[in-house]
């Protein structure tokens, strides 16, 4: 949490609630001090007087002052607040931990017990809890304390129990740590920030409430007073003297204030980070010409997807970051492209910005981004997502946050097809019910009526791709399609992919960190580095004509069913590349075994080879046999 | 010795039955291999086997003797698939791993020992006051493994341990399971998805599906040889050249075994 502390200063909000905080307390530890006196001197002779310049806010009808009594009362109404906010946070965490201490039956218990409690509203709880234990300032304290513990209980239990089913509890647990350590050295620490910043909001209530049973005459009793009690003896004489009643109003809302702003900085902070601080560079870069459109036009003629020089890049605080930087595909009719690399190294980015879809505030440019022959750069944005509607599919990983969980599997297939071909509803799932059975879903009109959570997984990922067969598409864009499937789903899933392409001669960019995958599935497989590719070569020549060192070691580092079981896996030294920090010369120079000085300096092109092209100054160099296992992974 | 044998295990959630009457024996000193697609109830074993699923049930037996699920020495241990859910993020990883030791040492020795066993994983000791933030995956899950062995454990339970990493990291992670089963004759049972790692990593493994177990046997013997149909399905839906050698092979070397 020490770091976030500096983060609560750096807005307006945070700043004025912290001043006046450091203003309160210092009111609290000295006013009593120099002013004491002066707040308790009874002046018989200048009873109920109004302002004048020896008593700012006039006097009470024993004649003290009240501007001083409103100071000196600060540390009262403060130190009251503070120990009722303590003790309703200490109940509230007692009761809220216990849930998960005690065995199952009781925690329950404990569970039932405060919800009842919820039910009554607070205030009504502190008028009667103060009322049954009597009228002194302790049972006030008591009667305010008790009644905030159930809320905050309960946030306390809905937070605990999210954290202690985490993997490092379960760890905790196994190594034989007890239940209550548990509780204060791995759940409190990992619930504490948004604790902290509930009971700074309910302190303010608190304060409030004090000062309201105060005003009632059941808390504070004289000759004790807080600023309620001397609203109470002001509100008396509030049309003769109005800053009598006003003055310790005017530090309720202060106080009240400074809670408030503090609490809702540190939510800040805690929240949402700095999201004010990402900057873009001043000029963009600007777009590129268009020198090569004619002379290659012929070549251009088949492609479904013609990309190049595709770069996406987000802001960030150090300036922006480019997930992907010039990334060039071509993709004919019927082909099948796979893009491999490891997470980070931009591949998922390049489908996103193919498909049109990288969100604010992500930046797409390209030298050019041709869909079918439509230039995607220019052009209105609704005929390209006609276009993009009926022509291309796009499959994500997760099949459960791809399809609407509240609306049926048939209403989601049909929506596109009623909007962008023009379907009536009864021809609209007519054709989704033949999409679910050309993707091998078996009952697919009672599977139209079914919503996505009667699917199994591999179900849903395949009504997805009838989703996206509902036109007839021209390229389908699969990202990670499998990874979130079991083995057997996944041949399914795949060959459905592979049917597709055969019937209607789609094109397929599929996306995948599983080189298996990728090489059953593909014609030609590109390596992604660092946002960019390192190579292009033929699926079927992956395993033994891959020339660039990372493409080596991403297929020896995956063993399959005839690797070597005697020998040691390949591994790849060192972390992938941060975006934000992207090197001079080849990214991948950090983590090569054939690293020479040119390969930091310079930075290799994709040049063609006798089987693809690869990016690498050293593609015929042997890699060395390794010596020993590298210490970082 | 430190075998570990599940007899007759079942666990239920509510009507729902997980695990339906399992038996199982991993092997002493070796490492065995649970394969299975998501819901067949390997992670449940697992589970089950540390005390974290309760038996309906059944007995979970280590060299003949109940495990105990009290005290400080824990025989049984846990490496969980999710480094980034398995560490505490405000604990440094040297404090996370001297929680598990199964004695409190003085500071010394105790630092001494968290050295040891991070570089037993491969990782810089002077990192120990790191917070886990500041790794990545895979050396996140290198901590979580030497946690696991700070606690001296007879066996090692490792569930799924390289699905949520890189594939770059994947082979340094199955590397150092390897090293350190053959250094510390430790008995593992390795659950993994995917069949390629459990060939690599494993020298016996059990298939599940269902909740229950349909074969078990040498992985060599399983893989050229499925005897369940079950299993001969996930061996065939293997994708890549790989899967498809395999598919032409079995009953080849399915034959060389039963002669």
């Amino acid at each position: 949490m020490r770091r976030h502390r500096p983060e609560v200063l750096r807005t307006p909000v945070g700043i004025v609630g912290v001043t006046l905080l450091t203003v309160l307390v210092l009111l609290a530890v000295l006013a009593p001090l120099l002013w004491g006196d002066r707040a308790t001197a009874t002046n018989t002779g200048n009873m109920l007087a109004g302002p004048s310049p020896e008593h700012w806010a006039g006097t009470d009808n024993l004649g003290r002052d009240i501007l001083f009594r409103t100071l000196v009362a600060t540390r009262l109404s403060l130190v009251l607040t503070l120990v009722a906010t303590t003790l309703g946070v200490g109940l509230g965490l007692l009761l809220g931990l216990a849930p998960l201490l005690l065995p199952q039956r009781l925690g329950r218990l404990v569970v039932a017990f405060v919800n009842v409690l919820l039910g009554f509203p607070s205030l009504l709880m502190v008028l009667f809890l103060a009322v049954i234990l009597g009228v002194s300032t302790t049972s006030a304290l008591l009667a305010i304390g008790i009644a905030i513990a159930p809320p905050f209980a309960r946030l306390v239990h809905a937070l605990g129990a999210g954290v202690t089913e985490r993997d490092f509890v379960a760890a905790a647990r196994i190594a034989g740590v007890p239940p209550a350590r548990i509780m204060v050295r791995h759940v409190l620490p990992n619930v504490a920030e948004p604790l902290v910043v509930n009971a700074t909001v309910t302190a303010s209530s608190v304060l409030l409430a004090f000062g309201g049973l105060s005003f009632l005459g059941i808390g504070v009793q004289a000759p004790q007073y807080d600023w309620g009690r001397l609203m109470q003896d002001g509100l008396a004489i509030i049309y003769d003297n109005p800053l009598a009643a006003l003055a310790p109003g005017i530090a309720f809302v202060l106080t009240g204030l400074a809670f408030n702003l503090t609490g809702e900085a540190a939510a800040g902070t805690f929240g949402a980070k700095s999201r004010s601080r990402m900057r873009w560079p001043a000029p963009a870069s600007p777009r590129p010409g268009t020198r090569d459109d004619a002379d290659l036009a012929a070549d251009r003629d088949g492609l479904v997807l013609d990309v190049r020089d595709l770069a996406v890049t987000f802001p960030g605080p150090d300036g922006p970051i480019p997930p992907v930087r010039g990334v060039s595909i071509a993709l004919r009719a019927g082909e099948a492209v796979g893009v491999v690399g490891e997470s980070g190294s931009g591949k998922s980015m390049t489908a996103l910005a193919v498909a049109q879809l990288v969100e604010e505030p992500g930046r797409v440019t390209a030298e050019r981004l041709a869909f079918c022959a439509t230039d995607l750069r220019s052009g209105r944005r609704a005929a390209h997502d006609a276009l993009l509607g009926t022509s291309l599919a796009v499959v994500f990983q997760d099949p459960m946050t791809s399809l609407n969980p509240v609306l049926r599997v048939g209403t989601q297939l049909g929506e596109a097809a009623r909007r962008h071909q023009g379907l009536t509803r009864r021809q609209a799932s007519a054709r989704a019910a033949d999409r679910l059975r050309a993707v091998h879903l078996a009952e697919p009109e009672r599977r139209l009526r079914q919503y996505p959570h009667e699917f199994s997984g591999g179900m849903r990922q395949r009504a997805m791709i009838a989703m996206g067969l509902m036109g007839t598409p021209r390229l389908i864009v699969a990202d990670e399609p499998t990874t979130a499937l079991d083995m057997t789903v996944q041949r399914q899933v795949l060959d459905v992919l592979q049917e597709v392409r055969r019937e209607h001669g789609t094109a397929l960019l599929l996306i995948s960190h599983d080189v298996s995958v990728v090489s059953s599935v593909c014609d030609r497989v590109l390596v992604m580095y660092a946002g960019r590719i390192v190579e292009d070569l033929p699926s079927a020549d992956l395993h033994t004509q891959a020339r660039h060192p990372y493409t080596r070691a991403l297929i020896g580092a995956v063993p399959d069913m005839t690797t070597d079981l005697d020998a040691p896996l390949a591994t790849i030294a060192g972390q992938p590349v941060d975006p934000r920090h992207v090197p001079d010369g080849c990214a991948f120079a950090a983590r090569c075994p054939l690293v020479t000085d040119r390969c930091r300096q310079e930075e290799p092109t994709l040049q063609a080879g006798p089987v693809g092209a690869v990016a690498c100054w050293h593609v015929d160099d042997p890699i060395p046999a390794e010596t020993e296992e590298v210490a970082v992974g | 010795m430190s075998r570990l044998d599940f007899e007759d295990v079942t666990v239920r959630y509510g009507h729902h039955t997980v695990l339906d009457g399992v038996s199982l024996s991993v092997p002493a000193h070796q490492i065995m291999g649970l394969v299975g697609e998501s819901g067949s109830g390997k992670s449940t074993l697992a589970r089950a086997a540390v005390g974290l699923a309760p038996l309906a049930s059944g007995r979970v037996l280590l060299d003949g003797q109940p495990v105990r699920h009290q005290g400080r020495r824990r025989p049984i241990q846990m490496v969980f698939q999710d480094p980034f859910s398995s560490l505490d993020p405000r604990m440094s990883i040297g404090r996370s791993i001297a929680e598990a030791l199964p004695e409190r040492l003085r500071r010394a020795p105790q630092r001494a020992e968290i050295a040891r066993l991070l570089e037993l994983v491969h990782l810089d000791p002077g990192r120990a006051a790191d917070s886990p933030g500041r790794l990545s995956g895979g050396q996140r899950q290198r901590v979580a493994i030497a946690r696991a062995l700070a606690g001296r454990p007879d066996v090692v339970l490792a569930d799924e341990i390289t699905s949520a990493l890189d594939v770059s990291v994947q082979g340094a992670i199955l590397n150092l399971v390897r090293e350190m089963q053959r250094e510390t004759g430790l008995t593992v049972l390795f659950i993994s998805h995917n069949l390629a790692v459990v060939r690599y990593v494993a020298t016996h493994v059990a298939v599940m599906a269902g909740g229950r177990i349909v074969e078990q046997g040498p992985t060599a013997e399983v893989f050229s040889g499925p005897a369940s149909d079950y299993t001969r399905e996930l061996l065939a839906s293997i994708p890549g050249p790989a899967g498809g050698d395999v598919r032409q092979r079995s009953p080849e070397s399915g034959a060389n075994h039963d002669n």
